[in-house]
């Protein structure tokens, strides 16, 4: 090695740790570091994109080949390409949250993040925000692409689509948090769990079809998941023409439960974490 | 060189006395870290931790202090609790029992408080593979509140000799340049206390000299305070003020280098290492005459 460069040394002027300024830089920091990710690869940009685009032109075409048919649902322009973009935006949600803290463990960073003054509800904050931002990259395409392709504008469904979006991405991160958790607690041969855990709200939330199709036993377990409200306003809006906005309330209050119980799970699994000393042993 | 000579070329008399003296007094401080001692406003103080994983004790009821500007180094084999121990003051792992204060808090309630002036380096931690060696860093100046972050990574950076490396990704790199990447990381917020684990593990031996020699760079300069867990007993004798000795989660010993060295009649802290982990104390050691063949 050689002698030491003979550059005049900067002290670090190091900012106050607590408040809010410190704790958005710290969240600023950490979606730097996101977004540095996903530049850093155009093949993960596109894959962004490819998967919902897919998924929009199949059930799309199976909504034009339906409308030929007799039956008035499928007739109703829009429903199933509307229940896919919506689903999607609550599954790819749930993948961003999930995939980006899974990425930290891949990338065995997590106890860099963990012993910096990084306090574990700003990573969540930061995986929320991001999971936001990966969702826009991967949605906003896809919804012109509906329009282009189907005639579908998603926009058509108004203010309502505001709170639809606000329900699915709520129920996301308390999904999101939950696997964080349990993958943070038992390492990443439960990764499995961050991928699957949102198909189990696939058949319970009444994606497709309408919850009257369930027998009457499951239909209380699919309305205490705010999801099931956001699909069965959608349908309202696209087959009745109405909106019933105290639905979407009762949602928006189940997900505050949800999502206090999602960080109540993830803050547990990490202290847990802590107890029994896997965080040392995370990525390896 | 070889260890023992260096360990003795850089521990002068006098020098050696005050380090004995120093880890006397740490070694022998049970204040409440309240008040009323020097000793209360040491960097890490830590008091009967225990770490129990069901039946196993990792670390079994240690207490130590470790005063400002010291490099302490943990020794022990595999298994000793060296790397618990280092995570417990990181707050990364919370103790069964026993507690650690590091700048006066609790590690398991407030760690936060003084999260910004500690860092550490280990081999069980890497940076983002994929992102740049500028990018890691800018994302670590921000975690840690550095507002003239561009100046300061240029600083560490050109001090570390890491600057060429800034624009490359950080997967790409050697483990050599890693180690330095990851080193500066760890002083990016230029920390009083520093933790060190494996620091130059799996390095050639120029490279892990010319890192040596920067940690005793940084400790002299800032007087800051550095806890290193290691195998590597050049290093040990190299850096190190005092040496805890760990067995089975068990302080065993605590002395300065050549003290070690002279209790137990060896030559150099490897033969002291090799003594301790076979189960030999110094109290063991056969009689003065016989102990060179040993």
């Amino acid at each position: 090695m050689n002698s030491p460069q003979a550059m005049p040394r900067v002290e670090p002027v190091l900012l106050p740790p607590n408040g809010v300024s410190a704790s958005l830089r710290r969240i600023a920091a950490l979606v730097r570091r996101y977004m540095y990710l996903l530049r850093s690869s155009g093949v993960r940009l596109v894959e962004l994109i490819y998967w919902p685009f897919l998924q929009m032109l199949t059930w799309g075409f199976l909504q034009k080949y339906l409308a030929g048919t007799d039956n008035p649902y499928a007739q109703a322009a829009g429903v199933l390409i509307g229940a896919v973009l919506l689903w999607d935006i609550l599954f790819r949600s749930k993948i961003g949250f999930s995939t980006t803290f899974i990425e930290e463990m891949w990338s065995r960073n997590l106890g860099n993040l963990l012993t910096s003054p990084l306090r574990p509800y700003e990573l969540v904050a930061a995986l929320s925000l991001w999971s936001i931002i990966r969702l826009a990259v991967s949605m906003v395409p896809v919804a012109i692409a509906a329009f282009f392709f189907f005639g579908f504008n998603l926009l058509d469904l108004g203010l309502a689509l505001v709170a639809f979006f606000f329900v699915l991405v709520l129920t996301s991160w308390s999904l999101g948090l939950i696997a964080a958790g349990v993958i943070l607690r038992y390492g990443l041969g439960a990764e499995e769990l961050a991928w699957s855990l949102a198909f189990l709200l696939l058949p319970l939330t009444c994606v497709y079809y309408p919850v009257s199709v369930l027998p009457e036993w499951l239909q209380p377990v699919a309305l205490a998941l705010p999801p099931t409200h956001v699909f069965e306003g959608m349908r309202a809006i696209l087959l009745d023409h109405t909106f019933d906005p105290t639905d979407l309330l009762w949602a928006l209050g189940l997900n505050t439960v949800y999502l206090a119980a999602g960080y109540a799970t993830f803050s547990w699994f990490l202290r847990s974490a802590r107890k029994n000393g896997t965080l040392l042993q995370l990525g390896e | 060189m070889n260890p023992s000579t260096l360990a003795v070329s850089h521990n002068s008399d006098k020098a050696g006395a005050q380090r004995k003296e120093m880890v006397e007094a740490a070694r022998n401080f049970v204040g409440d870290g309240t008040g009323g001692s020097d000793f209360a406003q040491a960097p890490v103080v830590v008091r009967d931790l225990v770490k129990r994983y069901g039946a196993v004790t990792a670390v079994d009821h240690i207490s130590f202090t470790i005063e400002a500007g010291t490099t302490v180094a943990l020794l022990g084999g595999n298994g000793a609790g060296k790397t618990t121990t280092i995570a417990m003051l990181l707050g990364l792992i919370e103790p069964s029992a026993g507690e650690v204060r590091v700048f006066g808090a609790d590690m398991s309630r407030n760690r936060y408080d003084v999260a910004q002036r500690i860092n550490f380096q280990s081999p069980y931690v890497d940076l983002p593979a994929r992102l740049t060696v500028k990018e890691n860093l800018t994302v670590y100046a921000g975690l840690y509140g550095i507002a003239n972050a561009g100046e300061r990574i240029a600083s560490v950076a050109a001090h570390l000799q890491v600057d060429m490396l800034l624009d490359r990704p950080t997967g790409k790199l050697s483990a050599g340049q890693k180690t330095r990447v990851g080193l500066a990381k760890a002083l990016l917020n230029a920390p009083e206390l520093l933790l060190l684990d494996e620091p130059t593990a799996s390095l050639d031996p120029d490279t892990a000299d010319w890192i040596r020699r920067k940690l005793k760079d940084y400790a002299r300069e800032r007087n800051a305070t550095l806890l290193i867990a290691s195998h590597n007993m050049a290093e040990v004798e190299r850096l190190a003020d005092r040496v805890i000795v760990l067995q089975a989660g068990r302080i065993i010993e605590d002395e300065t280098p050549r003290a070690l060295i002279e209790n137990y009649g060896r030559e150099t802290l490897e033969d002291v290492f090799l003594d301790v982990v076979r189960g030999r104390t110094a109290q063991k050691l056969p009689a003065e005459p016989d102990r060179k063949a040993s």
